[in-house]
């Protein structure tokens, strides 16, 4: 009975307690209620990911009216593996979340953190979970406002323009998308996106499908972040509070790409509208000058969230790089970029986190020497880091393969080539910090400092652990991904 | 034990030496006895299977699938038997050689060193073991990131420079250069195991397989083929018993020992003879071989010396197997252990002067090898044995080479092999000479000598260890030092004599045995 309400479950278990933290006001209290939902959250998609891998696609109706006048949520192999990143990256943020919010949120405002953070949340598995392409705008807006209150909850002043021009370019991408599902439905009268792939082959030809199409990829770019859509990621990540930078960073750009994936591959995918607007190309030119512009910059920032900042915005590139080659082995790339660099990133965010507790700061300046005063926390930052540039056994390994594969696969030299210089890229900045940390004197900062706290060791090495766990043995993951990027070159959904 | 136990138990024991070593931090003795039992024990079980791969068996076994289709195995033929073997074997007497020399030098943060060090040669192990490339590469990366610590040791803005140079060379062609080598081959081949033969179809052209070739013998940085070398000299700033072990077996021997095993068991020598694709690899390896060596010439530091000669010897062996011949590659391969002990011997004695006299520079040696006599008597059949001269070890790996050199008909490459030995002699035996027949200069201690190290400041009468072992009014460097590079020079007069079973045992690498 409950396995078969699983998919509504997983968004109305969040959506619902979202409330309930406005009532319970305690701040300790409120935490313990948003862990013990987000921790809940995980096992359902965990059961969904499972199903979905033996059964095949779930449909669900909901009120039971069929679709395509009802809104049907409809899971596959896909986004069945990205509401697993979403909520496990959800669990084990929320611990972890405790001793940051304390020290970064006033006391009185705790309870609206765990509220947006929990709405957060929700909206994006809604956006991962549902069938109709206006329900997923809905969600995009409850993820993205909930978003824009939490970026504004940053100690450092500067949170609050970083979240207003988020917030501004955020609506416009919504607003595109809107518009884009506006003209889709003009065109075909249908907003469920599997009834939309069927329809609009015929259609590919008007210029209203090809008009929606452009709408519906220009505002997913700006959440997504795609270079030169950027723009807002980096201040809105450097300023933001601790955990949330984990969450977003992990999640967010996550789910906007898997709708990028729907929209051009499900919606699009049968129609050779694509060739018609060589969107893929422009894909693959945006991905690469991402890959590099955001390794560029990344090597010139000294506080180092705002490094990693520009390094999801060339992390962004790899995964929009292997959406673009329009193969298996490239999909699949995509898709298990979406995961392995959730799990990387996070911990690195995390261990950033640990240090801005600590310290008080994550200039480059204040880390030094931090190696012997916090080395677990410091080991979690090699570890991540040595994920980013893509050392074997850790997961940056295995997406780097399947990247690299994917071009070779196409006999693209030159996007192979671009793909390992801009890895070594990564190498410079990442070990920039290291040598701070580990071979300069402990700075006057650094002096007092003790090990972070278990409650936000656990959650970073379970994360970096991952890292490496799936690096090691990525044949799971990349079961996953690889079923759910055949589903979808494959045609169709 | 059965031989796929052995293999795992190989690779696993140092890394777990390398966990009881950190616990065992606090306490000195116990953690460097812990070390010397690790090295002992994973040289015991590394001979277990000796036997097996001599009466020709190839046991294998896959750890774990790490990408659908491909795993971590490991597979034992004759040139990675040999190579585990010289590495955990002159592990043993590293490690003892490392006790002397780190305590008397003072050297700081040595739990983590040899944490470092065991692991450093589990991945030598491990890449010695590997019975496909993905295997080899992991290896291979891992090997690169545990001996950054090491070359990076004293902490200071040189050795963080040096670590520079290192990880920039090495990290920057293996991702640059052999991941995309690794991948393309799987895509074309199918498989990435190492076969008999090799694995490529006979399908890619003569000029993608020069491409591939130079991917992988660029890829592999630690083969130290010029321009790529420059990582080698860098590393000299480590402590001597990690240039002696590391930067003259294990590392750069990876590197040597992972080129052989491409040429043979992902090209096989049909497929490199028939396209000439390495050819120009060989052109290479020979410009690399004298031009090492004229650089070695210029080089007053001793170890900045044998770091360049290091890159000369290296590429002997590259040279070997881009001949693509089999005798050529069993010499490549006799090389491996031939150069190891002898330049392990010109280490430990650069590290043994280091360690009693505190001189660094070739120049304030004069008349030193009257207080150190055993010290340079080693380095004398050290060197001998570099150059090739009988009855030492290195005359038989050299003679296999140039034999190989004439099978294919490139005479140029054994006048290059000759001319090398020349130079060997020009900048080798000069320190032996100033040793012992130049009078000591006036002045008893230099100032400001040049020493690479940041160790505490030492008066004659240190409390806290002898770094000296006074016997009859000679002043060797501490007996542990001195037992280690005995034997090392010992082992390179074995080697002459008992060239012929290793020849034997490495005569399948050659395929069909037909020299």
């Amino acid at each position: 009975m409950i396995a078969q309400h699983l998919p509504i479950l997983q968004i109305i278990l969040p959506l619902m307690a979202a409330p309930v933290c406005m009532v319970i006001r305690h701040p300790h209290v409120v935490w313990i209620w948003a862990t013990l939902i987000a921790l809940l959250c995980l096992p359902i998609s965990i059961a969904l990911l499972m199903q979905v891998m033996v059964e095949g696609v779930i449909i669900y109706e909901l009120g039971g009216w069929a679709a395509p006048w009802g809104i049907e949520y409809r899971i596959d192999k896909l986004n069945a593996f990205v509401l697993v990143i979403v909520t496990a990256i959800g669990a084990v943020v929320m611990p972890y979340a405790k001793r940051t919010v304390d020290t970064e949120i006033p006391v009185s405002r705790v309870y609206l953190f765990y509220t947006m953070l929990l709405l957060c949340e929700a909206g994006l598995l809604g956006i991962s979970v549902t069938g109709d392409a206006f329900n997923l705008f809905v969600f995009l807006e409850v993820s993205s406002l909930s978003s824009y209150v939490l970026i504004s909850f940053g100690k450092d002043r500067r949170a609050l323009t970083a979240a207003y021009r988020y917030l501004i370019m955020g609506t416009i991408g919504a607003t595109f998308y809107i518009i884009g599902v506006g003209l889709m439905y003009n065109a075909t009268g249908s907003l469920n996106i599997y009834d939309l792939s069927r329809l609009i082959p015929e259609l590919a030809g008007s210029r209203t499908i090809q008009a929606a199409m452009a709408f519906l990829t220009v505002g997913l770019g700006l959440k997504l972040a795609l270079f030169p859509m950027h723009m807002w990621l980096p201040n809105a990540y450097t300023y933001a509070p601790s955990a949330v930078t984990v969450f977003l960073a992990a999640t967010a750009t996550k789910v906007a790409v898997y709708a990028l994936i729907r929209v051009t591959y499900t919606i699009f995918g049968t129609v050779d509208i694509l060739e018609i607007v060589p969107i893929r190309d422009m894909f693959m030119v945006m991905a690469v000058i991402a890959m590099f512009v955001g390794s560029l910059v990344a090597i010139y920032q000294l506080n180092i969230k705002r490094m990693l900042a520009y390094s999801s915005v060339a992390q962004i590139g790899y995964i929009v790089l292997g959406l673009s080659f329009d193969t298996v082995t490239g999909m699949a790339a995509g898709i298990i970029h979406l995961f392995n660099h959730a799990v990387m990133k996070g911990g690195l965010f995390m261990a950033l986190g640990a240090v801005a507790y600590r310290v008080g700061g994550v200039q480059l300046g204040q880390m030094t020497g931090l190696g012997r005063k916090m080395p677990w926390t410091m080991a979690s930052f090699v570890a991540g880091g040595l994920s980013l540039i893509g050392v074997p056994l850790t997961v940056g390994f295995v997406s780097k393969w399947y990247l690299i594969q994917a071009a070779l696969e196409k006999g693209w030299w030159m996007i192979a080539i671009l793909i390992v210089s801009s890895s070594l890229l990564a190498v410079i900045y990442v070990w920039r910090v290291v040598e701070v940390i580990y071979f300069r004197p402990i700075g006057a900062v650094a002096q007092e400092v003790n090990e972070a706290p278990l409650s936000m060791l656990i959650p970073m090495w379970v994360l970096i652990g991952a890292s490496i766990y799936f690096g090691i043995d990525a044949t799971t993951t990349l079961d996953v991904a690889i079923a759910a990027a055949r589903a979808l070159v494959g045609g169709g959904g | 034990m059965s031989p796929e136990t052995a293999i795992i138990a190989a690779v696993a024991v140092p890394l777990i030496g390398a966990v009881l070593i950190f616990l065992n931090g606090r306490t000195a003795n116990v953690r460097e006895a812990v070390t010397v039992i690790t090295a002992i024990v994973t040289f015991c079980i590394v001979t277990t299977l000796f036997d097996d791969v001599a009466s020709g068996a190839r046991p294998s076994v896959t750890v774990l699938e790490m990408l659908p289709g491909l795993g971590i195995t490991f597979t034992i033929e004759p040139l990675g038997m040999l190579f585990a073997g010289v590495a955990s074997g002159l592990w043993i007497v590293t490690s003892i050689y490392a006790v002397g020399y780190m305590r008397g030098h003072h050297e700081i943060n040595q739990t983590r060193f040899y944490t470092c060090f065991a692991i450093a040669i589990s991945s030598a192990i491990g890449i010695a073991f590997a019975g496909n490339m993905l295997t080899l590469f992991v290896f291979y990366e891992i090997l690169t990131l545990s001996t950054f610590p090491l070359v990076t040791h004293s902490g200071t803005d040189e050795a963080k420079r040096a670590g520079r140079v290192y990880l920039g060379i090495l990290i920057g062609t293996s991702i640059g250069l052999q991941l995309v080598a690794v991948i393309w081959t799987w895509k074309v081949a199918g498989t990435l195991d190492f076969r008999d033969g090799g694995i490529l179809p006979g399908s890619i052209s003569a000029g993608l397989t020069a491409v591939l070739i130079g991917l992988y013998v660029y890829g592999i940085g630690k083969a130290a083929l010029m321009p790529f070398h420059r990582w080698l000299p860098a590393a000299m700033v480590a402590p001597t018993p990690v240039s002696a072990l590391l930067h003259a077996v294990a590392v750069v021997k990876a590197g040597v020992f992972s080129v052989l095993k491409v040429t043979i068991y992902i090209f096989g020598f049909d497929v490199l003879t028939r396209t000439n694709a390495s050819e120009w690899l060989a052109f290479i390896a020979a410009a690399t071989i004298l031009l090492a060596s004229l650089v070695a010439m210029t080089k007053d530091n001793l170890k900045a010396r044998l770091a360049y000669s290091t890159v000369s010897q290296l590429s002997y062996i590259v040279l070997g197997a881009m001949l693509a011949s089999g005798i050529g590659a069993v010499g490549g391969a006799m090389h491996i252990a031939m150069h190891a002990f002898g330049k392990i011997t010109l280490f430990f004695c650069a590290g043994a002067i280091m360690v009693a006299s505190h001189k660094t520079e070739i120049s304030q040696m004069k008349g030193l090898g009257r207080k150190m006599p055993i010290t340079f008597a080693c380095f004398l059949i050290g060197a001998l044995s570099i150059i090739g001269l009988p009855p030492l070890g290195g005359v038989w790996s050299k003679w296999y080479l140039s034999l190989g050199a004439a099978e294919t008909g490139q005479l140029v490459f054994i006048a290059i092999f000759m001319i090398s030995s020349l130079l060997n002699i020009a900048y080798l035996l000069p320190i032996v000479i100033n040793g012992f027949f130049f009078a000591p200069p006036e002045e008893a201690h230099d100032d400001h000598h040049l020493d690479y190290h940041s160790h505490v400041d030492h008066g004659p009468g240190d409390a806290t260890g002898p770094n000296q072992w006074r016997v009859r009014g000679f002043e060797e460097a501490p007996l542990m030092c001195v037992g280690a590079l005995t034997f090392t020079a010992a082992g390179c007069i074995v080697l002459f004599i008992s060239a012929n079973p290793l020849y034997e045992f490495l005569l399948p690498i050659a395929g069909g045995g037909t020299p």
